[in-house]
C-alpha cells in the first residue's frame, strides 16, 4: 500500500472514506436502533399510555420500584415478573444445554461419511428455517390434547392411560415449549460443531489410534477440547436468543404464567395492557440482562473483534 | 459381522434424526388434507388429497395478499441490508481506521438486542412517520434485525480477499467507489447470496414486529396471518386451514434451503464468532 502510493496523503482520505462508507449504515443503525432503544428507556421513567404517546409524565423510577403507603410497587416488586425472570433463565439454560448434547451428536453422526449425507444435512436445514410461528402451530396440533398424534401414540404405546393437555397444563406446558425450541435450535448447533469438526487436524486422530486408544476417549480427549471455541460461541449465541424467546411462547401457550418468559411479560405490559412506562420499564430490564451478560461474556472470553483483519 | 452391526446401528440412528427433524412437517402437510371429523382421528399416513383447506385460506382470508406482504417487506428489506451491509463491510473489513474495533462491537451488540428492548420507541417512531399499520413501516423495523447481522457476515468474508486486487486498483487509479464497486462487488457475490437469503429468512419469520406494527388483517404478514388464523367458532381452532397455510408457507424455504444448503452453513458459520 504505501510503496503504491497516490498523490497527496492517501492513508488519511481512506480513513476518511471509511466514515463514508460507514455513514449510511450508521445512520441506519441510529433510526432503528439507537433512537428507538433511547425513547424506551425515557418511557420507562414515565406513566405514558399505548392509545396517546404524546401525552404522558415524568415519574421518576416509579415504574421500576416505588415505596407508597407501607407497600412496593413497580416491576421489581412485582412476583409475577420474577416468576417470568425465573421461568426464562431455567429455559436457557435447559435449552441451550439440551442443544449442546444433541447437536454435538447429530454432527458427529453427520462427520461419518455416509451415502446421501448432503440430503441429510439439508433436511436438518427444515427445523431451522421455517417460521417459529409455522413450526409451533405444527407442534400445537401435534401436542393437541384430544386430537393430537403425541398423545393418539403414546396411548397406543401404552405410556400414557389418558390424553393429557400438554400446552395447556402448568406442569407440562414449559416442557413442551422446550422440546420445541431444541427441535428448532438443534440443527444451528449441529452445524455450527459439523463445520468445526470438519476443520479439525486428522493427524491427532491417526496418533491416537497408533497409541491404541479408542474413540471414546479420543472423543473425550481430543475432540471436545478442540471443538470448545466452537461450542462457547454456539452457546452464547443461542443463551441470547433464549433469553429473549417471544415468538415460540405466545403461539403455543399465549400468556399462561407458567411459561411466561421476560418478553412475553414485557409486551403484556405494553400492549394488551397498553401501559408503555410499565412495559418499557421490564424491556429495559431484560435489555440491561442482556447487555451485562453479553459484556462479561466478552470480557471474559477475551473475544477478538478486530482479529484476522490485516490492513 | 460386528462390522456390519455397528453399520446397521449407524443407520438407524441418522433415520432417527431424519424422522425427528421431518415428522412434525410430514404429519402437518397429511393433516392438511383433512376436513371435519376426518381431522380429529389421527393417523399417520394420508387417506386422500383433499384440497379443501388450501381453498379456504385463499378465498376466506387474505392469505394471497399476506404471502405478498411478505415478500414485499422481506426482499425490500435484503435489498437494503445488502447494499447498506456491503458499504459498512467495505469499510470495516478493508480499511484500519481509529475506532474500527468499537464499531465492530457496537454493530454485533445491536444484533444481540431484544427486540422487545426497542419497541415501545419503535411504535412511536412507525407512529409520527405514519407508517403504522403500512408495510414501510414494518421494513424499516426489521432493518434492525437483519443490517447488524448482514454487515458482520460480509465483513467476515470480505476480510478473505487478497488485497493485492485492491492494492492494483489504486495504483490504476480507480477512486474507493469505483474500487468497491467494479473490484469487490464481483468477488463478493457469492457471499451476497447466503447472506441475502439468510436475511430474507428472517425478515420472512419476523413476528413481534409484524404483529405489533400492524392492525387490519390487508396489511398482515404470514407469520401473523397463520398466528392469528380463526374459525366460526370461539372455542375450536382451525387445525386443517392452519396446517395448509402453514404448508403453504414452508414449502418455499424447504426448496430453497434444499438449493442452496451449502451456501447457508458457510453463511452460518461466518456469522459466528470465531472466538
Amino acid at each position: 500500500m504505501k510503496s503504491s502510493a497516490p498523490p497527496a496523503d492517501p492513508d488519511r482520505a481512506r480513513v476518511r472514506n471509511a466514515w463514508v462508507f460507514l455513514a449510511p449504515t450508521l445512520i441506519a443503525l441510529a433510526i432503528v436502533a439507537g433512537w428507538p432503544l433511547a425513547r424506551t428507556i425515557w418511557f420507562s421513567f414515565t406513566d405514558a399510555r399505548l392509545d396517546d404517546l404524546t401525552r404522558y409524565g415524568f415519574v421518576g423510577l416509579d415504574n421500576y420500584l416505588a415505596y407508597d403507603d407501607g407497600e412496593w410497587y413497580g416491576v421489581l416488586a412485582e412476583a409475577d415478573w420474577w416468576n417470568a425472570v425465573s421461568v426464562t433463565l431455567w429455559f436457557t439454560v435447559v435449552s441451550v444445554s439440551l442443544e449442546v448434547v444433541f447437536g454435538l451428536a447429530v454432527a458427529l453422526a453427520l462427520n461419518v461419511r455416509f451415502p446421501l449425507r448432503g440430503v441429510v444435512r439439508a433436511a436438518i436445514l427444515v427445523p431451522w428455517a421455517i417460521p417459529t410461528v409455522v413450526s409451533a402451530k405444527m407442534w400445537a396440533w401435534m401436542l393437541n390434547d384430544q386430537f393430537g398424534v403425541i398423545n393418539y401414540v403414546l396411548m397406543g404405546l401404552g405410556i400414557i392411560g389418558t390424553p393429557i393437555a400438554w400446552t395447556a397444563s402448568a406442569d407440562t406446558a414449559l416442557w413442551a415449549v422446550l422440546t420445541v425450541d431444541v427441535w428448532k435450535s438443534t440443527p444451528f448447533m449441529a452445524l455450527l460443531f459439523l463445520a468445526a469438526l470438519q476443520m479439525l487436524p486428522q493427524d491427532c486422530y491417526e496418533a491416537a489410534k497408533v497409541d491404541g486408544i479408542g474413540p471414546v476417549r479420543a472423543l473425550w480427549y481430543i475432540t471436545l477440547p478442540l471443538l470448545r471455541p466452537a461450542i462457547i460461541t454456539a452457546v452464547i449465541f443461542r443463551a441470547l436468543d433464549a433469553l429473549r424467546i417471544f415468538d415460540l411462547i405466545y403461539v403455543l401457550t399465549s400468556n399462561a404464567r407458567s411459561t411466561m418468559s421476560m418478553s412475553i411479560y414485557a409486551r403484556q405490559q405494553l400492549v394488551d395492557f397498553q401501559d408503555v412506562g410499565y412495559g418499557s420499564a421490564a424491556s429495559t430490564l431484560l435489555f440491561l440482562i442482556i447487555a451485562m451478560i453479553t459484556i462479561s461474556v466478552i470480557a471474559l472470553g477475551r473475544l477478538d473483534f478486530d482479529k484476522g483483519a490485516t490492513r | 459381522m460386528t462390522q456390519l452391526l455397528a453399520k446397521i446401528a449407524f443407520m438407524l440412528i441418522v433415520a432417527a434424526i431424519l424422522i425427528v427433524a421431518l415428522f412434525p412437517f410430514y404429519y402437518a402437510f397429511v393433516s392438511s388434507f383433512r376436513t371435519g371429523t376426518e381431522l380429529f382421528i389421527p393417523r399417520l399416513w394420508p387417506e386422500r388429497f383433499d384440497l379443501t383447506n388450501y381453498a379456504q385460506i385463499f378465498t376466506q382470508q387474505a392469505f394471497g395478499l399476506n404471502i405478498l406482504n411478505s415478500m414485499l417487506v422481506a426482499l425490500v428489506v435484503v435489498a437494503l441490508s445488502l447494499f447498506l451491509g456491503m458499504t459498512a463491510a467495505y469499510a470495516l473489513a478493508r480499511i484500519r481506521f481509529r475506532g474500527r474495533g468499537p464499531m465492530l462491537f457496537l454493530i454485533l451488540a445491536v444484533s444481540m438486542f431484544p427486540q422487545i428492548a426497542v419497541l415501545s420507541g419503535m411504535f412511536e417512531l412507525v407512529r409520527a412517520l405514519g407508517l403504522y399499520d403500512r408495510l414501510p413501516g414494518l421494513m424499516l423495523a426489521n432493518l434492525v434485525l437483519t443490517l447488524p447481522f448482514t454487515v458482520w457476515i460480509l465483513t467476515t468474508f470480505m476480510r478473505e480477499l487478497p488485497k493485492e486486487l485492491e492494492e492494483a486498483a489504486i495504483a490504476d487509479g480507480a477512486t474507493p467507489w469505483q474500487t468497491a464497486r467494479l473490484v469487490f462487488l464481483p468477488l463478493m457475490l457469492p457471499a451476497m447470496v447466503p447472506t441475502g437469503l439468510l436475511a430474507f429468512i428472517l425478515a420472512w419469520n419476523e413476528f413481534l414486529f409484524a404483529f405489533t406494527l400492524t392492525l387490519s388483517s390487508e396489511s398482515r404478514t404470514v407469520p401473523v396471518a397463520i398466528a392469528l388464523l380463526s374459525g366460526g367458532s370461539r372455542q375450536e381452532l382451525p387445525w386443517g386451514p392452519i396446517m395448509a397455510a402453514s404448508v403453504v408457507v414452508t414449502l418455499p424455504l424447504i426448496i430453497l434451503v434444499l438449493i442452496f444448503q451449502r451456501k447457508i452453513v458457510a453463511g452460518l458459520t461466518a456469522g459466528a464468532v470465531k472466538g
